[in-house]
């Protein structure tokens, strides 16, 4: 358990470093508005490009509000803890922030046939939204398809290059 | 909201039932009837519970402005249209599909949270809570 909880902070800390970070992982989402309502509930082939390559950016990918460090909603902070308990290790995670751009928010909800945020994607496929984060966090299946993925942090002792000192 | 304010929605809202079937003309929860009517109408719940949680998320910063009381929902539905809908995400997707143009309206449902089980999912919960006890 108490090793759960410095990875979790350590998860915490380190998203927030990849979601402060200004263009590197992130695609460019400053593409021109388009004004019609026509266009606008239409997902514009730029911003789906943008959106496949935010999925692709990390095998765990979660579209919140806010960022991991200090989230702008409590569906949002209840997933980040959820994957900050499951141990996800920082290096294969990414969190996208909606609220930073408006074209992402209404387009994730398009591009995912989901209308609310959170979103989490693992290895590009839609997982859910908090609900089923949270109850998948407790029925184990979420532990699961996280270890399936080879995306959780190593326990000690079965660390890569552990042996070859 | 000031704590007074505050100490007040809350007392309204835990006076407020809900299970309540009242469909008055001028109704003061006319999105909690219009979710009511439409999840009735298309998947025949066994059990269908609405929680009204807008109080609890009447400070956040994302209702700034927002003077309804019907923002944020919690819904227990228990239907056998459900069997057909393998995974939770199918599921929410069918739910937020019926309520489509109330989640996308201004004003309109914020936030909705989801449980969603057939009646044997609800039994075999039922029956693993009380081999708890």
């Amino acid at each position: 358990m108490f090793s759960r909880t410095i990875i979790s902070r350590q998860l915490l800390r380190q998203t927030s470093s990849i979601a402060a970070r200004p263009a590197a992982a992130r695609p460019a989402f400053s593409t021109p508005q388009p004004t019609s309502l026509l266009f606008r509930r239409l997902l514009s082939d730029q911003t789906r490009q943008a959106i496949d390559k935010a999925v692709g950016s990390a095998p765990v990918v979660l579209f919140m509000k806010g960022t991991p460090e200090t989230p702008q909603c409590g569906f949002s902070r209840a997933s980040i803890q959820v994957l900050g308990l499951q141990g996800v290790d920082p290096d294969k995670f990414a969190a996208f922030n909606v609220l930073e751009d408006s074209e992402l928010r209404e387009g994730i909800k398009e591009y995912s046939d989901w209308p609310t945020i959170p979103q989490l994607y693992v290895d590009k496929e839609f997982v859910g939204g908090c609900d089923i984060i949270v109850s998948m966090h407790q029925s184990g299946e979420l532990a699961k398809l996280l270890d399936e993925k080879r995306v959780l942090v190593k326990e000690e002792g079965e660390a890569e290059g552990a042996k070859t000192e | 909201m000031s704590l007074r304010t505050a100490a007040l929605s809350l007392a309204r809202a835990a006076t407020r039932s809900p299970f309540s079937t009242t469909m008055a003309s001028s109704s003061k929860t006319p999105l909690e009837d219009t979710i009511r009517e439409k999840i009735t109408t298309a998947l025949q719940p066994s059990t269908l519970e609405i929680h009204n949680d807008s109080h609890l998320h009447a400070h956040h910063a994302a209702m700034a402005g927002s003077t309804s009381r019907e923002t944020h929902f919690r819904l227990v539905i228990t239907s056998p249209a459900f069997r057909a809908h393998r995974g939770q995400p199918a599921r929410h997707r069918l739910v937020y599909g019926l309520l489509r143009d109330e989640m996308a309206r201004e004003g309109g449902i914020h936030a909705l949270q989801l449980r969603t089980m057939t009646p044997e999912e609800e039994e075999a919960r039922r029956e693993a809570a009380e081999g708890a006890k």
